[in-house]
């Protein structure tokens, strides 16, 4: 519980609030704004252009140019359209994005056992907007209502690209929603803690939950987060070559920057999201010496930051790099892989969690589990095959059926 | 490592400005300019011979070859006393809608006496209809035998725009007759009278064909 809002709250905590609120605000649409500029400028460079380079210094107020330009464009409504779902979808995909951010640790001293608590006009408090008892849950029911942005704009449209791109899009969200919240399990199984201020402060001091949930969640969660963002190599809600636009087809002025505006912020919210579940988010070493403002804040907010940019830089360069999957190889990844995978490994930590708390032996407990997981893989093997089969049967009785 | 080498690809490249491989291949356009093709095809202009009659006969082949109909003209007999062409018949209206215009370069292919050839201009960006068609008056090359810069045109684009605006004519043999390559068989311009062979089609090869027919006035008629 963030200490501000225990036992009297006066009129100072209030004041605290509202200051965080406003911070936290204009620092994710200034971030959203770079972000923006920051995609471009990579994703130039690595096809060998040069990326904005116009609206100020190297480009960087090409975001807000973009941004005026929208406003003062015509917003147009397909006639075909539910006018009140269709202006309900974006702030239903923008509000979640800036929602989610507001659990994020961005700074505070989570070195010893200070678990991040800084002291502001006096009060006591984390850097974070909030500290819900349902932390990480919070998150995952943010990303699963923004999934309602999506459908309902596709679905309001009256068209037919903006449909199939958004009933791609349920599908997809969906299902690897799923594995998104196994590899959370993983972690939430090791900090012993929803709160995201709890899980940075289990994780403080290079106990980061990446090698201490060896790795494979972190994949997972990878994997199954580019996938949740709708970004390359998962886009196929946008598909420019098979559906228009997707989703935002109809969309056009202020509406359409919204929409652009959510996808960029989910992108930074997700790669905060990944710092502060396995990469320890803005704990780091502090040396004994370093003034309060320092060791409070300066230090680590730079440690978070840097962390920050290297996985905005992973999803750029996914982008760069991968080329879409195809809509049945997207499921079977989900499904078939990472699901098992996530749930198989998930009780993999919690058989050896629970040999230490009763004093087994790790290593043949490990070995027993290890055991009974590869004989459920190759039963799950088995049994798609055997699937796979049937429904080739069937094709081809079908196809004599038609010939 | 199957997967990652596409990751390979994308890091050198983003790491490497000043390497051959993350060499950036495009320029900051208004500023820096590509040098244009010998050939490029520009804006048109109306040709005159070296004493300053105009090229174009009123013939209407242009029109009639041009696959975007953007071209409109009309002819009219010369006035014996004032003639504006040396033929019978000279371009009395003469129009290029450049709203249709695809610049595929047919109506130079197709005009007998070489009256309309291509620049290298292609930034002229117009704001309303009136612009965008230009009249004789406009395509017709100045008494110094340069294209005329209309005030939305931009010149600048590191060429000089006189030069070459005959450059598939030079490139190729008007009479389609392989005998006639390497060999001069173009008229004069005003202002440059007649221009050098491209490269590759040098002048003094061969020498230049006799004028097998000529008219009074000594135009035209190989």
């Amino acid at each position: 519980m963030d200490p501000l809002l225990t036992g009297d709250i006066g009129l100072t905590a209030v004041l605290v609030v509202l200051l965080k609120v406003v911070v936290a605000f204009a620092a994710l649409m200034v971030g959203v704004m770079l972000m923006v500029w920051f995609e471009r400028k990579v994703v130039a460079d690595m096809q060998n252009r040069i990326g904005p380079n116009r609206a100020g210094p190297f480009g960087l107020l090409q975001t807000l140019a973009d941004g005026i330009k929208l406003f003062f464009k015509e917003d147009l409504q397909p006639d075909r359209s539910d006018p009140f779902v269709f202006k309900l979808a974006p702030f239903l995909s923008l509000i979640p994005a800036f929602l989610t951010f507001a659990v994020i640790p961005i700074a505070g001293d989570f070195s010893g056992n200070k678990h991040g608590v800084v002291t502001i006009f006096g009060e006591k408090t984390f850097m974070q907007v909030a500290d819900p008892q349902m932390g990480i849950l919070f998150v995952l029911a943010m990303s699963s209502v923004a999934v309602y942005g999506v459908m309902l704009a596709g679905w309001a449209s009256g068209s037919k690209y903006p449909l199939l791109g958004s009933v791609r899009a349920t599908a997809q969200m969906v299902s690897y929603e799923a594995a998104l919240g196994l590899s959370v399990a993983a972690v939430l199984l090791v900090a012993g803690t929803l709160r995201t201020n709890g899980i940075v402060s289990a994780q403080s001091g290079w106990n980061w939950n990446v090698w201490m949930t060896l790795f494979v969640p972190f994949l997972i969660f990878t994997v199954a987060a580019t996938a949740e963002l709708n970004r390359p190599p998962f886009d196929l809600v946008e598909a420019e070559q098979e559906l228009v636009g997707g989703f935002h087809t109809e969309y056009s002025s202020i509406r359409f920057a919204l929409f652009f505006l959510a996808e960029f912020m989910n992108t930074v919210t997700m790669s905060a999201v990944i710092v502060t579940l396995f990469f320890g988010g803005p704990s780091g070493p502090i040396p004994s010496g370093a003034p309060g403002w320092v060791a409070d804040y300066v230090l680590p907010f730079a440690y978070f930051f840097g962390k920050l940019i290297i996985f905005l830089f992973m999803f750029v360069s996914f982008r760069a790099t991968l080329p879409r999957f195809r809509y049945d190889q997207l499921m079977d990844l989900g499904w078939k892989f990472l699901i098992p995978l996530a749930l198989g490994w998930f009780l993999l930590l919690t058989a050896v969690r629970v040999a230490n708390d009763q004093g087994w032996n790790v290593v043949l407990t490990a070995a027993v589990t290890v055991v009974g997981l590869a004989i459920g893989a190759v039963l799950l093997r088995a049994s798609i095959r055997s699937a796979e089969e049937k429904s080739d049967l069937n094709a081809t009785l079908v196809d004599e059926e038609v010939s | 490592m199957g997967y990652l080498d596409g990751f390979r690809v994308t890091l050198k490249k983003w790491a490497g400005t000043r390497t051959e491989s993350g060499r950036r291949v495009t320029l900051e356009y208004p500023e820096e300019v590509r040098p244009k093709p010998e050939r490029f095809h520009g804006r048109h202009v109306l040709n005159r011979y070296e004493d300053g009659m105009e090229k174009c006969i009123g013939c209407e082949l242009c029109a009639g070859v041009c696959p975007a109909s953007c071209i409109y003209v009309r002819g009219k007999d010369n006035d014996p006393a004032d003639p504006t062409s040396p033929g019978e018949r000279f371009g009395f209206i003469y129009e290029i809608n450049y709203l249709r215009c695809i610049h595929c370069d047919l109506c130079v292919e197709a005009c007998p006496t070489e009256a309309i050839t291509e620049t290298k201009l292609f930034e002229f960006a117009f704001t309303n209809r009136s612009d965008a068609i230009y009249t004789k008056d406009e395509l017709l090359v100045g008494d110094d035998g340069r294209p005329q810069q209309m005030p939305w045109e931009n010149w600048d684009g590191g060429f000089d725009p006189a030069e070459n605006t005959s450059g598939w004519m030079r490139a190729t043999s008007p009479s389609g007759s392989a005998d006639f390559e390497g060999i001069v068989a173009w008229a004069g311009e005003l202002g440059y009278g007649v221009r050098g062979a491209e490269h590759g089609q040098s002048a003094e090869a061969a020498p230049a064909a006799e004028p097998t027919e000529q008219d009074d006035d000594g135009h035209g008629g190989y």
